[in-house]
C-alpha cells in the first residue's frame, strides 16, 4: 500500500446555480520519497485535487465521491478536529503566492513558532528555536536575525522559502507543492525547485508537484500525471511519458510547446480552447480537439486503464 | 540599413517617494544608458528577469515614456522633439500587446468598438469601412465574425489575447512591441498565439519587440535576442548565437536555470549567488558582479560598456568581452 492512496475523487462545484463535476474518477497512489508531477492546464483540475487532500475546499465545494487514504487511513471521513492535526505533519502545502499563505503581521520566526507550538508540546523558546532551523534548513541566510523578519521585508524568493520553511517545520509525510515557482524568475525557480529536491532526498517525504510546465516535471518528477477537463488521462514514470506518451492530449501538449534548443519552423498548437468547466465537452473531454477523435468518444468518459506496464491511459483509441 | 526603431543612450529614472516641495527619497534607476536598433520586418527578444527594466525600455521606445536623456528615434526620425500631431501620426506606426488579456480590454466596450478604437480615433475611413476593416482584423486573428458584437468577458484568456492583437494591428502599424504577450496563457493556447504573431509578422512584415522572460519562446520567435539585467544590456547576438556561445556569465546562469523537457538531459547549473540587487542601489561597476561567479576586481570599478564584436555580437563584461 503507498503511503498516500487516493481512489475515484470526484468533487461538485456550483456554477451559475448546477453542480458541475470539477474531478471525476481522480486516482492514483504516491510513496515515500517519491515525486509526482501533476500536470494540467487551466482549469483541468490540479489545485482542486490538491485542496480536496488538504480539505481545504471553498465552502461550496461538495466532495462527491472517493478516498484519499494517508498511511491507510481516510481523510475524508475525519472530522475536521482530526483533519487539522493531520494538515501540517501528516501533508502540508505549499502556494504560488507566498503572501498568501504568511500572515503580513507576523514575523516569519514567529508563524513558524506557532505553527510547530500547534503539532509538538514545545515550550516558547524551542519551538522558536525550531523555527530558526527550518529557515536555516531552507537558505535562509542568518536564521537567527532573519527569523524577525515580517513577509514585505523579504524578496519573492525568500517568501517562497520561509512558507516551504513553515510547509516542513512539523516533517509531513507528503508535501504538495502548487505551481511553486510560477511566480518567480528563472534563476530563483531553480534554486526552490532544487531546494524541494534536497529536502525530499534528506527527509524521505512524498512531493506532489503541480505545475504547467512540462520542463519542471521533466528535471523533478518520478512519475507525471497528466489532467484534462477534471481527469487525469495518462500516468507514468517520467521517461516514459515523455519518450512514449500514449493519450493525444499528452503527444499534442509535448508538440505544442517550445523547447530550448529544439528549432520547429511553427509550433504544433492544440486547436480550440481549454475546456471550461460549466461547458464540459460529453463523453471524453479532450474529443472536440482531438485528431484521433471518433463518434464512440463523444459516448462517455474513458477509464483510466493499464496499456503498458505502470503505464495508465484514459483513451479508447489507445 | 536604417534601423527602423532605435535607442541612443536612453536612460529612464522614477524618483521614489518626495513631495511637492521635497525632494525624492531615492530614484529608481530603470534604464541605464541603452543603445539598441531594431532593423525594419527583425524580430527582436527582449529577455530579463521581473524588474530588469525591459518593460519600461519598450515603453521608451514608443514614447510611452520620457526618457530622462538619451533619444529615441523611429524611422530615422527622434521621437522626442514632435509636437502632439507629429506624434499621434507616428503613433499609428507603434503599437503595443500587454500581457495581461483580462486587465487590457474595457469590460464597458463591445468587441468591435475595441478593435475599431485606433481607427476611429485616427479617424481612418467611413463607419461603414470601419466596420469592415475590424471584420477583416477578427477573420485575420482567427475570431468569428459576430464576435464584434459580444463582450470580452464572453471570451476565453486566448481569444482575449487575439482581441488585443487585432486592435494593435487595426491601424496598420509597422512596429508593435509584444510585452509577455503570451506569458499568461496556457501551454496549448499559447502555441496557437505565438503561431499568430509568427504569421500576421510574415504577413504584414512587421517588426517586433518580444519581452518576455521565457527564454523558450524567445528562442523560438526572435532573429536577434537582447539580454537585461538592471537596466543595462549585458549582451545582444544573434539568435543562435545566445543560446550556443553566450558569453555573459548572466546569460549562461539564465540559459543553465531554464528547465528541460528532457528527463534524459543531464541537468548542469551555473548558479547565482544572492539576490537582484535593488535598481534604487545598484552595485557600483558591472550591475552584476555580487551575484557573478567571475567577477574580478575591475568589475567592482567599472561598469562594462557593451562592445560590439564580430557575428553582431556584443557583450559587456570584462572577463568574457566580445570577441573581435
Amino acid at each position: 500500500m503507498a503511503l498516500l492512496e487516493v481512489h475515484d475523487l470526484a468533487l461538485g462545484l456550483p456554477l451559475d446555480g448546477r453542480v458541475v463535476r470539477a474531478l471525476d474518477g481522480v486516482s492514483f497512489g504516491l510513496d515515500r520519497g517519491r515525486v509526482l508531477g501533476l500536470v494540467g492546464e487551466s482549469g483541468s483540475g490540479k489545485t482542486m485535487t490538491a485542496l480536496c487532500l488538504m480539505r481545504l475546499l471553498p465552502p461550496a465545494a461538495r466532495i462527491l465521491g472517493g478516498q484519499v487514504l494517508l498511511d491507510g487511513r481516510d481523510l475524508l471521513a475525519l472530522p475536521e478536529r482530526e483533519m487539522r492535526a493531520v494538515r501540517g505533519a501528516g501533508l502540508a502545502m505549499i502556494f504560488q503566492e507566498p503572501m498568501t499563505a504568511l500572515n503580513p503581521v507576523l514575523t516569519v520566526g514567529r508563524q513558524i513558532a506557532e505553527a510547530v507550538a500547534l503539532h509538538r508540546p514545545l515550550g516558547r523558546r524551542a519551538a522558536w528555536e525550531r523555527a530558526v532551523a527550518v529557515l536555516g534548513e531552507v537558505g535562509f541566510p542568518d536564521p537567527e536575525r532573519r527569523a524577525r523578519d515580517y513577509p514585505h521585508q523579504l524578496s519573492g524568493g525568500m517568501r517562497q522559502r520561509a512558507m516551504i520553511a513553515m510547509a516542513i517545520s512539523c516533517e509531513p509525510k507528503v508535501l504538495i507543492a502548487d505551481e511553486p515557482t510560477t511566480a518567480l524568475d528563472v534563476t530563483i525557480q531553480a534554486e526552490i525547485l532544487d531546494l524541494l529536491a534536497a529536502l525530499r532526498a534528506r527527509h524521505g517525504m512524498a512531493l506532489l508537484l503541480i505545475t504547467h510546465d512540462l520542463g519542471v516535471v521533466a528535471e523533478h518528477a518520478d512519475e507525471v500525471a497528466i489532467m484534462y477537463g477534471g481527469r487525469i488521462v495518462e500516468h507514468a514514470a517520467t521517461a516514459e511519458v515523455f519518450d512514449h506518451a500514449l493519450h493525444p492530449y499528452t503527444q499534442a501538449l509535448l508538440r505544442s510547446m517550445p523547447a530550448l534548443g529544439r528549432r520547429q519552423e511553427r509550433l504544433e498548437a492544440i486547436p480550440g480552447q481549454v475546456p471550461d468547466l460549466r461547458r464540459l465537452p460529453r463523453g471524453c473531454a479532450f474529443h472536440d480537439r482531438c485528431p484521433r477523435a471518433i463518434a464512440e468518444c463523444r459516448l462517455a468518459p474513458p477509464p483510466l486503464e493499464e496499456k503498458a506496464p505502470g503505464h495508465r491511459v484514459a483513451c479508447i483509441r489507445v | 540599413m536604417t534601423p527602423l526603431v532605435e535607442a541612443r543612450a536612453v536612460r529612464k529614472h522614477f524618483p521614489l517617494g518626495g513631495g511637492w516641495f521635497s525632494r525624492p527619497r531615492a530614484v529608481v534607476r530603470a534604464v541605464e544608458d541603452v543603445s539598441l536598433a531594431i532593423a525594419p520586418g527583425e524580430t527582436l527578444g527582449l529577455v530579463g528577469e521581473s524588474g530588469c527594466g525591459k518593460s519600461t525600455l519598450g515603453r521608451l521606445l514608443l514614447r510611452l515614456l520620457e526618457p530622462t536623456a538619451g533619444d529615441v528615434r523611429f524611422d530615422g526620425r527622434s521621437l522626442l522633439g514632435l509636437d502632439a500631431r507629429a506624434l499621434r501620426a507616428v503613433r499609428r506606426e507603434m503599437q503595443i500587446v500587454f500581457q495581461d488579456p483580462y486587465g487590457s480590454l474595457d469590460p464597458h466596450m463591445r468587441v468591435g468598438s475595441i478593435v475599431g478604437e485606433g481607427l476611429a480615433i485616427h479617424r481612418l475611413g467611413t463607419r461603414a469601412e470601419r466596420r469592415r476593416r475590424v471584420e477583416e482584423l477578427l477573420a485575420l486573428v482567427g475570431l468569428p465574425p459576430d464576435a464584434a458584437r459580444r463582450w470580452p468577458h464572453e471570451f476565453s484568456g486566448g481569444q482575449r489575447q487575439r482581441i488585443s492583437i487585432a486592435r494593435a494591428l487595426a491601424v496598420e502599424p509597422r512596429f508593435v512591441v509584444a510585452d509577455e504577450a503570451v506569458s499568461a496563457l496556457d501551454v496549448s493556447i499559447q502555441a496557437q498565439i505565438i503561431n499568430l504573431l509568427q504569421d500576421l509578422k510574415r504577413r504584414l512584415g512587421l517588426t517586433l519587440l518580444f519581452i518576455s522572460h521565457d527564454l523558450r519562446v524567445v528562442e523560438h520567435v526572435s532573429d536577434r535576442v537582447a539580454i537585461m539585467y538592471l537596466g543595462r544590456l549585458v549582451e545582444v547576438a544573434p539568435r543562435d548565437r545566445i543560446y550556443t556561445q553566450a558569453r555573459h556569465p548572466y546569460t549562461r546562469a539564465l540559459l543553465s536555470a531554464v528547465p528541460v523537457a528532457d528527463p534524459h538531459r543531464p541537468r548542469r547549473r551555473e548558479p547565482l549567488r544572492g539576490e537582484l540587487p535593488s535598481a534604487t542601489a545598484p552595485p557600483p561597476g558591472c550591475a552584476f558582479h555580487p551575484r557573478c561567479p567571475h567577477a574580478e576586481d575591475v568589475c567592482r570599478r567599472l561598469v562594462p560598456p557593451l562592445e560590439q564584436g564580430r557575428d553582431g555580437h556584443a557583450v559587456a563584461c570584462h572577463v568574457f568581452p566580445a570577441e573581435r
